[in-house]
């Protein structure tokens, strides 16, 4: 079991000179067909950036046009376009894959010590049905787009929208499948594959984090699926379920989308908190403070998530009395949330806490996701919601989470396991600098807009009153150095695949599982499985933290190959 | 307006509420992020990595920390759920003696008609210190009715009547904008509520009259151009068709045997579709008027209605005594030559507040407004 090499301080093998799941098989076939789950996270990781530079583009696009008070950038059509397309591409084709699908792909069998997922055929199928969405979606968007905004309220989006609702629709409900297979393979996984030793409170927070999305994944879905079927079916054969003119009822639509689609911003923000876990133990390389208080205030966000959708539709004409236990339920599951982050605060009491860029990330997740969870607390009061609903204000809101929370936990997470992924390390010092410059190019995109929230401005908004203009120009301000900060890291993160500094095993010093096989891994993970005898984020001497298996170059030429 | 401070106009009895509210929560956001902030960074900095490998005293965990914080936000979390419920029922409880006014949304603009027949598009005049209901639909798709000077807002949805209240308390002209995003035109779909002094307002009244109220167009509609008259009858005591005198929150007992309450949902249903809720001894014999009668006329057959059953709705009887003892109200409406005819049982709609004076002296006899208005103005 034991091997004679610390890696890390021995110099570093060449990438080349050692099999691993990168250069295990050559050619375009052996990326199609792969059912190596660490490849599969990479050709997720391909394609939702492309998706995230398309949102990123609308976003742009839609600041831009808010530079001036007229709507005189592009046409109101256009515009509605923009916002529509902008939300759909971020939050079905980015955010809900983006940690799940590519960090969580690739992670979750080499934290907890198997060789792949427990289906890993289906993994592929889940990777071909989100490609064949994101199809169905680029239809729509060539065929001239979509204008009924993300969220595709009836009976606008089922009767009178002119414009490629069904196309987009299709993406969506299709899309619905490559999640709810996503969840089915890492709740298997995580019940069934964990290594020798490795019990259900020596697992990773991460680990938990994602157990608890796979139950929302699965659980939440296929009600989006059931809308957006039945949304089509009004459109398309005119069977009257949600505009009245046909006998249906347009709330209804409201409480079937919100059930699916508030649990999906748990969806968005529960793997971060995973990732912001393991970044703040790791790098502060202390256990995690109250570490079954976090993981169960994951499990129990995931429950009480599904149970606070109507806080959506405080103003929609839902009856007042159902409004106030959603108002109850939606203050009952920020406790969860507050409880991580006092943890997660409490944890870096008497470490040892360095500055690298994934702790940035972290440190900045905490920071904006308190703003973010506390003005969601402000829309949960129903009556300061009766002002505010359907402004500006939510916009930054949900902007605070997603970016602030989701992307932050995302970008935080590819950083820390860049050199495992790729085998090199990223420019620590360009690192740094672009986390700063997505910080403040944040705050000043995203802070203005609570400001003009709260001055009534409302969302979705082509043209806007002249008093509404000093704000937007912050904010467009702000969206431009956001936009080139998060550029700064897909630079630098290509340019290192070939000339960063080649990363040893455990480039951080860290007990957990990834870490003690190679950089980056063999296909089968680990040589030999490996057997845990260690709790979650205890920390050992670097001699101690000792890579399973042998990976000398030419070691294992003929080592057997998963995909075959 | 005053576009350098990032604060909207406060012009509603529901400003200050909502403010207060606010700025609670602004009170808590500052608390909580200064010290998770201060914590933080005294921690980074004081705690920060000194020698590579280094390994810090392992802290499991506290239970009586984790149950400190987990307890603490929760009471703070409960204190602001009742603060908004109190507020929100506030919003959304609209008062008995509230001056109706008829709104209906369409793609991309708003219609106002006022119980005393004005009609305006994109604009809507009240008087300061009245308490206004907007009973509202839509023609088309949902709309969201917001006046962010009054702190309130109400999705107008079509199938069904929504309904909001305000009582502005400061005279001008304040953006209304609709919220919920309606299509091609949505950021285009506002316009103005112009709060004016009781007498201008009456005066802007007056100078709009010669329109017909919606009672008298509701009644023309009934006797004439749909002809429900014919079984309903134009007295309200029913013939083959139930009898509509006093319907108006009574209890109608369905074929089947099931009751329902007869409210302005159930009167516009039984139009659209007279099947749905079939009153028990009548047979199925009223046609659909779905497709033949628009969102505005409905409403003004609804205020028909309602106007049989005096006592039980809520805008018009209250109203009424205003008009009669108020001769600032100009000549007689129209609508009042139609309401008459039907007999003295039938209350007079008018809109008109009797002037006041600023420091808030009683109304006029019978009026139910409460006059402490103008008192109450947070800013």
């Amino acid at each position: 079991m034991q091997t004679t090499a610390v890696e890390s301080f021995e110099p570093v093998t060449p990438v080349g000179g050692r099999v691993n799941y990168l250069n295990a098989r050559y050619g375009i076939k052996s990326w199609l067909l792969t059912k190596d789950h660490k490849r599969i996270a990479l050709l997720y990781l391909g394609s939702i950036t492309i998706f995230f530079l398309l949102g990123g583009i609308y976003a742009l696009a839609i600041r831009l046009e808010l530079l001036t008070p007229q709507g005189d950038l592009v046409e109101s059509n256009t515009y509605n376009k923009l916002f529509t397309q902008h939300g759909i591409l971020m939050i079905f084709f980015f955010l809900i894959p983006s940690i799940p699908a590519v960090l969580g792909n690739f992670l979750v069998p080499v934290m907890i010590g198997a060789k792949d997922l427990a289906f890993p055929r289906i993994n592929l199928l889940s990777w071909y049905i989100y490609i064949i969405a994101a199809i169905f979606t680029i239809w729509a968007l060539l065929s001239g787009g979509v204008d009924t905004g993300w969220t595709f309220y009836a009976p606008y989006s089922s009767t009178y929208s002119n414009s490629y609702v069904l196309l987009a629709g299709v993406g969506i409900f299709i899309n619905g499948f490559s999640s709810i297979l996503t969840g089915l393979n890492f709740i298997v996984t995580i019940h069934t594959m964990r290594a020798p030793g490795m019990t259900w409170f020596r697992l990773p927070l991460f680990i938990w984090s994602h157990y608890a999305t796979s139950l929302i994944m699965i659980l939440g879905t296929p009600v989006i699926a059931i809308t957006v079927l039945l949304l089509a079916l009004e459109r398309v054969a005119h069977i009257g379920i949600f505009d009245p003119k046909l006998g249906g009822d347009p709330v209804l639509f409201q409480h079937m989308f919100w059930f699916y689609s508030h649990p999906a911003v748990y969806i968005m923000i529960l793997p971060s908190m995973g990732v912001i876990s393991e970044l703040i133990a790791n790098f502060s390389r202390k256990n995690i403070f109250g570490y079954s208080f976090v993981a169960f205030s994951s499990i129990a966000i995931a429950v009480f998530g599904f149970l606070v959708w109507g806080h959506h539709m405080f103003t929609s004409s839902q009856s007042i009395y159902a409004g106030m236990v959603f108002s109850f339920l939606s203050f009952a599951v920020a406790i969860p949330s507050a409880v991580k982050v006092f943890n997660w605060t409490a944890t870096l009491f008497q470490g040892s806490i360095s500055y690298d860029t994934p702790m940035l990330y972290a440190l900045a997740f905490i920071g904006l996701f308190l703003i973010g969870g506390m003005t969601g607390l402000f829309l949960a009061a129903m009556g300061l919601d009766v002002h505010v609903h359907d402004t500006y204000f939510v916009v930054a809101h949900f902007h605070y989470v997603m970016v602030g929370g989701a992307l932050m936990g995302y970008l935080g997470g590819l950083h820390y396991w860049w050199p495992k992924i790729s085998g090199r390390m990223y420019p620590e010092g360009w690192g740094r600098f672009a986390a700063l410059v997505i910080f403040v190019g944040f705050n000043l995109t995203f802070f203005p807009q609570f400001l003009l929230g709260y001055m009534g401005m409302p969302r979705r908004y082509h043209a806007y009153a002249e008093e509404f203009q000093v704000l937007n120009v912050m904010s467009s301000a702000g969206a431009s150095i956001l936009g080139t900060g998060v550029l700064i890291p897909m630079i630098y993160f290509i340019w290192s695949m070939r000339y960063g500094r080649v990363a040893p095993a455990n480039p951080w010093m860290l007990p957990g599982l990834e870490w003690r096989t190679a950089s980056p891994p063999p296909t089968e993970n680990f040589v030999v499985t490996p057997v845990v005898t260690w709790e979650a984020y205890e920390f050992a001497p670097p001699e101690e933290l000792q890579v399973i298996g042998k990976f000398e170059p030419g070691d294992r030429p003929d080592h057997p190959i998963a995909e075959v | 307006m005053q576009s350098w401070i990032p604060f909207p106009d406060s012009a509603s009895t529901f400003a200050g509420q909502v403010d207060a509210l606010y700025f609670y929560l602004v009170g808590i956001t500052i608390f909580f992020t200064t010290l998770i902030s201060v914590a933080l960074i005294f921690f980074v900095i004081r705690f920060r990595r000194r020698l590579p490998f280094e390994i810090p005293r392992p802290i499991a965990g506290s239970i009586k920390l984790e149950s400190l914080w987990t307890i603490i936000p929760f009471f703070i979390a409960m204190s602001i759920f009742v603060w908004g419920a109190t507020v929100y029922f506030s919003q959304y409880s609209p008062p008995k003696d509230a001056l109706e006014v008829y709104v209906v949304g369409k793609q991309w603009m708003w219609k106002f008609q006022h119980v005393t027949g004005q009609r305006e598009i994109n604009e809507l005049h009240v008087p300061v210190g009245r308490k206004i209901k907007l009973v509202m639909t839509t023609e088309d798709v949902i709309h969201s009715f917001f006046v962010p000077a009054f702190r309130t807002k109400m999705d107008v949805v079509p199938g069904k009547y929504t309904y909001m209240w305000f009582d502005a308390t400061k005279p001008g002209r304040y953006h209304l904008f609709c919220a919920e995003y309606c299509g091609t035109n949505h950021s285009g779909m506002g316009g103005w509520i112009v709060v004016m002094q009781p007498a201008e307002y009456d005066n802007w009244l007056a100078g709009n009259l010669n329109q017909e109220s919606p009672v008298a167009a509701g009644q023309r509609l009934f006797t004439e151009t749909l002809g429900c008259a014919s079984c309903h009858k134009e007295d309200g005591t029913g013939g083959r068709g139930p009898a509509l005198m006093g319907l108006l929150g009574s209890t109608v007992r369905l074929e089947g045997g099931q009751t329902v309450v007869a409210d302005e949902g159930y009167i516009r249903e039984s139009i659209i579709n007279p099947r749905a809720k079939l009153v028990a001894g009548f047979q199925p014999i009223m046609p659909t008027f779905q497709g033949q009668v628009s969102e505005e006329q409905l409403l003004q057959l609804l205020t028909y209605i309602k106007s049989l059953s005096p006592g039980k709705s809520s805008g018009l009887e209250t109203t009424a005594p205003a008009r009669s003892n108020n001769p600032q109200t100009g000549p007689a409406t129209p609508e009042a030559a139609g309401a008459t005819s039907l007999g003295a049982q039938r209350s007079n709609p008018v809109g008109s507040t009797p002037p006041r004076a600023t420091g808030g002296t009683a109304g006029a006899p019978g009026q139910a407004t409460p006059s402490q208005r103008n008192g109450n103005n947070p800013r």
